[in-house]
């Protein structure tokens, strides 16, 4: 037909072929949900997942926040082998724990034990969101309670890095009661003059945030994190106005009086380091002895 | 008048069917009697099936029914001399909660419950017994004055859950919650708690730290609603009756889990059928409870209670040979 001739050809952006999208080996790069910039991963990790263009702090696996704050060679691991069962019979969830297993390298959602930081000894425990959100079921909840209790009785301080999106569903009530019982192992610990630090991450929500992350002698959230009791769209939905937009971000928390500090993750140890030596058991001699 | 619930339309069919005979025999020179009483049997019988029967979608709407007996219900006919204090001493008085002091047969004790409202009115006055952070703070004080005054706290259990609101995530809902749980963990008096309606997750737990934890045969304590769970975990919040199941939250099924104590006995068709009778069956339950845990001293309450939520959660462990790392 004549009038095709006159008719501009269409065009449309190539599409990579399903081979050539994966060209890039997966986890090579990186791009920030921030501010978009595409990175090498590797950079990104030498930089604490730090985005290097604005700062974004990415989710940090349990491992390398460990590695990233205690002394070489110094973390020994508690109650590694400690798996999830199955107490409701939940359909599909042995499988969803064996994938997340696989995927995370990692047996739970939390990494319990002890080492140090600057050589000062304590127990740490670190969430990782990579496995099942990081959400609490009862070896969550175990793990926690058993790493204050030897805490407890090692006079160590104890120290948390919370990444969770709060109670885990197919554990039903099992899960929520973990939210009373690490919390009466922190109450111990805490008669008996333990320090206890938290540092809340990305994100922490619901039953987590409503449990062991807001009762640190000290609560410090890294910047960004999204930290709150109800979700934003529960919230939206049942109140119907506009939230703003830091509403339920560390700074926002900060701000209404929730969180002692707001703690870039580069100064994050230094900070750690700082209070751990103000709270040294016996203190040193100096002018105020007699 | 008693609203019905959609299981017992059958109950209701029949009822009417009696009630019409009845009125008819009063009219007409007939005498229906033998036909009534047949009927009246086989009411009987089926009352007995259904509520045998119930399933746990059913006892979740029993739960929810608008006229189930609320804390101060429960207070009216349990306790007297009670003296509602208010207050959090920082922001304000949060009316989904109440608390204060009363006697329990002669015993000075603290009573703190959820109140929720029965009519549109009420419920709005009582923000529909979904608590903000000031109500979890008046509970706590009014705790720690129970335990200054050395009386025994009873809880009632009746929320949706905490308030899930702008308001009160800038006063530190978390927070709240988490102080009162760490909080009651520590209390060296006894601590009774009843699930009387809904104990929706961490605003009900709130207020469940407990050496004794009993609940009310048809209520439900669960970590979310079964429409929650089912939005969350099969994107379809309609899917709710079959969440009711799966997610194990009638009082039986937390008998079986090992995180309560006692069930305790309904009026046939549930509480709101006759309050004073429900309050009857609570009162054995809780003088039995508060018997027991006032022979323990204030250490001993506390390692109870320890050691009680210590056992909550099931744990395995990967066999040697295929640990990770």
């Amino acid at each position: 037909m004549w009038k095709d001739l006159f008719v501009k050809k269409k065009k449309y952006a190539p599409l990579p072929s399903e081979q050539a999208r994966h060209e890039v080996p997966e986890g090579v790069m990186t791009k920030c949900p921030q501010c978009k910039k595409i990175m090498y991963t590797k950079e990104l990790i030498k930089n604490l997942r730090v985005c290097l263009s604005c700062g974004y702090h990415h989710p940090m696996p349990a491992r390398e926040r460990i590695a990233s704050l205690l002394d070489d060679g110094s973390f020994r691991e508690y109650d590694a082998d400690m798996i999830s069962v199955n107490p409701l019979g939940f359909p599909g969830y042995i499988e969803k724990l064996e994938e997340d297993r696989r995927k995370s390298g990692l047996n739970e959602a939390v990494v319990t034990g002890e080492g140090a930081l600057y050589g000062h000894p304590l127990v740490i425990a670190v969430m990782d969101s990579s496995f099942r959100m990081g959400s609490m079921g009862s070896v969550v909840g175990e793990k926690i309670t058993r790493a204050v209790e030897r805490a407890r009785e090692q006079q160590m301080p104890f120290l948390i890095f919370t990444a969770s999106g709060g109670a885990r569903m197919q554990e039903g009530v099992l899960s929520l009661m973990q939210m009373a019982k690490t919390s009466a192992a922190l109450k111990r610990f805490s008669n008996d003059g333990g320090l206890f630090i938290s540092v809340m991450t990305h994100p922490t929500t619901g039953g987590v945030s409503a449990s062991f992350a807001s009762l640190g002698d000290y609560n410090f959230a890294e910047p960004g994190a999204l930290i709150g009791f109800a979700g934003r769209r529960v919230i939206e939905q049942t109140v119907r106005e506009e939230l703003p937009d830091d509403f339920q971000t560390a700074e926002f928390l900060l701000k209404h009086g929730q969180l002692d500090a707001v703690i870039h993750r580069h100064e994050l140890k230094e900070t750690l380091a700082v209070v751990l030596d103000l709270h040294q058991k016996g203190g040193e001699e100096g002018w105020w002895r007699n | 008048m008693v609203a019905e619930l959609e299981f017992e339309k059958p109950l209701v069919e029949l009822r009417r069917k009696i009630q019409e005979l009845k009125e008819f025999m009063k009219t007409a020179d007939v005498d229906l009697s033998a036909e009534i009483e047949k009927l009246e049997a086989r009411l009987a019988k089926l009352e007995n099936e259904i509520y045998a029967n119930l399933t746990p979608w059913d006892r979740v709407q029993i739960a929810r029914h608008p006229q189930r007996p609320t804390t101060l219900d429960y207070i009216e006919r349990l306790f007297t001399n009670f003296l509602e204090c208010h207050g959090d001493r920082c922001f304000g008085d949060d009316e989904a909660i109440v608390g204060g002091i009363a006697k329990y047969d002669g015993l000075p004790v603290t009573v703190i419950g959820h109140q929720r409202g029965k009519d549109t009115k009420e419920n709005l006055r009582r923000n529909f017994g979904m608590p903000h952070p000031e109500g979890y703070r008046k509970a706590l004080r009014l705790m720690k004055q129970a335990e200054k005054f050395s009386r025994p706290i009873i809880c009632f259990i009746d929320t949706k859950g905490a308030y899930p609101g702008k308001a009160a995530e800038e006063r530190g809902q978390s927070e709240a919650i988490a102080r009162n749980l760490f909080e009651m963990a520590g209390i060296t008096v006894p601590i009774v708690c009843i699930v009387i309606g809904e104990g929706g997750s961490g605003g009900a737990l709130a207020l469940g730290v407990g050496n004794h934890i009993h609940m009310l045969e048809n209520s439900t304590y669960s970590v979310i609603s079964p429409e929650g769970a089912a939005a969350i975990l099969w994107k379809d919040a309609s899917l709710a009756q079959r969440a009711a199941e799966t997610m194990k939250i009638t009082a039986h099924d937390l008998k079986a889990l090992g995180v309560i104590d006692e069930i305790i006995p309904e009026v046939k068709g549930g509480a709101h059928r006759n309050a004073d009778e429900q309050a009857k069956e609570i009162d054995r339950v809780l003088r039995r409870s508060l018997k027991q845990l006032l022979a323990l001293d204030g250490e001993e309450l506390v390692r109870q209670r320890y050691e009680k939520f210590k056992q909550m959660g099931q744990v395995s462990f990967l066999p040697e040979t295929i640990r990770a790392r």
